[in-house]
């Protein structure tokens, strides 16, 4: 698989300043000796849903805490909502941790009140919100039960439910499908599609690409600290070539002149990426020099496929392993 | 300004409803009342012990009519000294006279009277046996006694009594006694509640609700916040306690030793005890506060408890040592210094006039409680909130109390 080499590059000319939710430039952060964000970019525009992908450890977290001011960027700056304090717009964000935290003690609808009012949000509004909220997502039976009393699922959806309690105008979810089953993940999904078609911008992290591919149009890949790639989903598709699995009844002739330099055949199929001259010029020359084809299919790559190539050797192995200890 | 205070208000509003209303309280409010009821309990046994060990006895081996002397002079003496300051004195048979008989007396073992001391002979050639330490202690109220008893009844000299309000002496030592008190309960208060504080941050960082909060607020509001819940708490605390107090004073009838009028005058003074306990509270659990911040686990809080109390102890020592040394460099220092300021200037309150050393002395700590909220909330935000591969996890303490970011 190859991947075209053009820089890795946000493309801020396509919004302007006022479009953009986030716009952060050149953000650096070290822990000691160890850099965890190296000149990170970021632009997201207003009412995207916008996706930070990249491996355990690439830096992810790191970004968006920093994103929320939550820490100090050793060098760079970032625009949240218009203002380079986030703190001072706290009370338009909302933000679920990738560590979920809940005082045990505390009432469900209580917990998600409380978090409305960090936000500046009246308690007493608070809780009715909270209330209409927890019933909109059939957890009303769950409304007066203590957070400890919870499972973790409906605990996580109580935390998620604190996040847009106050109606925030941007939400920032940190592996915000880690510890879901399916259904929820798809119920979380179908809640992110609902705030940004009410003009919402979120932005999540992940590393589980699915969840990307479905719902966002921007994704920024971080790898080692770095953005190797940010932009339309599309476009980080098309930075691989399509693939090509070819059947044929003949092993050799003049049409093999047509595959790349050094395809090897496997039985009698063939992959090779999609040569530059294209598909129909490829046809032509297996037809006219009677390869005999049996089957043909051009598939496109999917986002996993951008993402593995980007991301790197390293990055694939990590989220390899990851997978093997999700089956696990 | 006002965000901030908004903000410590709902940190403030939370920490304070979990404390009150959790079963913990209960026994927070209870806590201080078992020491009483153990000191009271031990008081009792030991007044008694201490009654019998203050009442010594002294055996009377002397012919009848010179025993019933002493006897009538023993009495007239403790009429007039006070019957706690003389010893018992229990006349014996004339068979113990002898040395031999004198010495079995003093060591009869157990089950023996415990005399302390035999006085035998006459009233001209008495002889008084005891231990050289109980000699010393004895000889001249014996000496005393005996005199009485040679001379008949004891002479009473006419003293004419004229009664005056105050003196600068009596009034300087009641206000003394005033200002120590005053400042050893606001020392107890402070020590009893100042501490809790410590572990105020471990549940927001064991819950991992610390990254909501340090996204939604101000880490200063968190700790404001923190600091005032607590406060506010204490004076329940302080509120009940006092409270059942004065309800036993009532319902026993007890009375409570009269303290001098402390110099600024009683109400004023309760004013400024109220203002000084915020202020030590305020500057101590701040202090504290910073400290347990950076503690990652309860068992580090435990391990910190133990160097923090001795802080306290500290502060309270030099505030306490300054106490007689009103406008001396020692006592300028310990109103100087923020973490012993309040329990200086409550003592000065006792002891001085001037109103204006409070209102600078109060401006003074509020201003270092703001210092050092700021001071542990950038370092809680530098050495805490940090995520990835942090190496200073694995440091202790200290550590990352001190430890820089190194510069890009």
């Amino acid at each position: 698989m190859t991947v075209e080499t053009s820089a890795p590059t946000a493309d801020p000319s396509t919004a302007s300043l006022g479009d953009l939710a986030i716009d952060a430039r050149g953000l650096v952060k070290n822990f000691d000796d160890f850099r965890a964000v190296d000149g990170v970019d970021l632009q997201v525009r207003t009412g995207s849903i916008f996706g930070i992908l990249g491996p355990n450890g690439a830096g992810k977290t790191t970004i968006l805490r920093m994103l929320l001011g939550i820490i100090e960027p050793d060098l760079g700056r970032r625009i949240i909502l218009g203002s380079e304090n986030p703190l001072k717009v706290a009370q338009h964000v909302g933000y679920l941790p990738e560590e979920r935290g809940l005082y045990p003690g505390m009432k469900a609808f209580e917990a998600i009140a409380f978090m409305g009012a960090l936000r500046g949000l009246p308690l007493k509004e608070g809780r009715r919100r909270a209330r209409s909220l927890m019933e909109e997502q059939g957890l009303g039976y769950a409304m007066e039960r203590q957070i400890r009393q919870l499972s973790k699922g409906m605990a996580q959806t109580v935390q998620l439910l604190g996040t847009i309690v106050h109606q925030p105008r941007l939400i920032v979810l940190d592996e915000p499908f880690s510890g879901l089953d399916a259904l929820n993940q798809q119920k979380l999904e179908r809640m992110i599609r609902a705030q940004a078609d009410a003009g919402v911008t979120v932005i999540f992290s992940t590393h589980v690409i699915a969840h990307a591919e479905r719902l966002c149009e921007e994704i920024a890949i971080i790898a080692g600290g770095k953005v190797p790639f940010h932009g339309k989903v599309e476009t980080a598709r098309d930075r691989l070539r399509p693939q090509v699995r070819l059947e044929t009844r003949d092993l050799d002739g003049p049409w093999r002149a047509a595959l790349p330099v050094g395809t090897l055949p496997d039985g009698h199929y063939w992959h090779f990426t999609l040569p530059d001259i294209g598909v129909e010029p490829l046809l032509r020359a297996l037809i006219e020099g009677n390869a005999g084809i049996l089957s043909l299919s051009i598939e496109r790559p999917g986002l996993h496929d951008a993402f593995v190539a980007i991301a790197g050797e390293a990055a694939a192995a990590e989220l390899a392993r990851e997978r093997d200890e999700k089956i696990l | 300004m006002k965000r901030l205070i908004l903000a410590s208000w709902v940190i403030a509003r939370r920490d304070f409803v979990a404390v009150i209303f959790s079963k913990s309280f209960i026994f927070f409010l209870l806590g201080p009342f078992f020491p009483i009821l153990i000191g009271l309990a031990a008081g009792g046994v030991g007044s008694q012990v201490a009654k019998d060990i203050n009442q010594p006895i002294i055996a009377i081996v002397m012919a009848q009519p010179e025993t019933g002397a002493l006897i009538t002079a023993h009495h007239a003496l403790a009429d007039q000294l006070g019957s706690s300051s003389m010893p018992i004195l229990e006349p014996l048979a004339d068979r113990d006279r002898d040395d031999a008989g004198v010495s079995q007396l003093l060591n009869q073992g157990n089950g023996g009277k415990n005399y302390i001391g035999v006085l035998s002979g006459s009233l001209d050639h008495p002889h008084f046996t005891a231990t050289s330490a109980d000699i010393q202690r004895w000889q001249g109220t014996v000496r005393l006694i005996l005199q009485h008893a040679r001379d008949g009844q004891a002479k009473s000299v006419l003293l004419t009594l004229t009664n005056v309000k105050a003196s600068d002496g009596a009034r300087n030592t009641s206000r003394l006694v005033t200002a120590q008190l005053s400042q050893m309960i606001l020392f107890l208060l402070t020590m009893l509640l100042a501490g809790m504080v410590l572990s105020n941050l471990v549940e927001e960082k064991t819950n991992k609700i610390i990254e909501i909060l340090a996204a939604s607020v101000p880490i200063d509001a968190i700790f404001l916040g923190k600091l005032f819940a607590m406060l506010g708490m204490a004076f329940i605390g302080i509120s009940v306690w006092f409270g059942a107090g004065a309800m036993a004073v009532l319902m026993t009838g007890a009375h409570l030793p009269v303290l001098a009028t402390p110099a600024v005058g009683w109400p004023l003074f309760f004013v400024l005890a109220i203002a000084y306990f915020n202020m030590a509270y305020l500057l101590l659990g701040s202090l504290f506060l910073g400290i347990g911040g950076m503690a990652s686990s309860v068992r580090e809080v435990q391990t910190l408890s133990m160097p923090v109390t001795m802080a306290q102890l500290l502060f309270f020592f030099l505030a306490s040592f300054a106490v007689t040394k009103t406008g001396e460099p020692i006592e300028i220092f310990a109103v100087l210094f923020p973490f012993s300021s309040p329990f200086a200037m409550l003592a000065r309150a006792a002891q001085e006039v001037a109103l204006w050393p409070h209102v600078l002395a109060l401006l003074w700590q509020v201003m270092w409680t703001g210092l050092i909220i700021r001071i542990g909330a950038r370092l809680f935000r530098r050495n805490v909130l940090k995520s990835g591969r942090m190496r200073a996890r694995r440091r202790g303490v200290l550590a990352r109390l001190f430890k820089r970011n190194r510069p890009v």
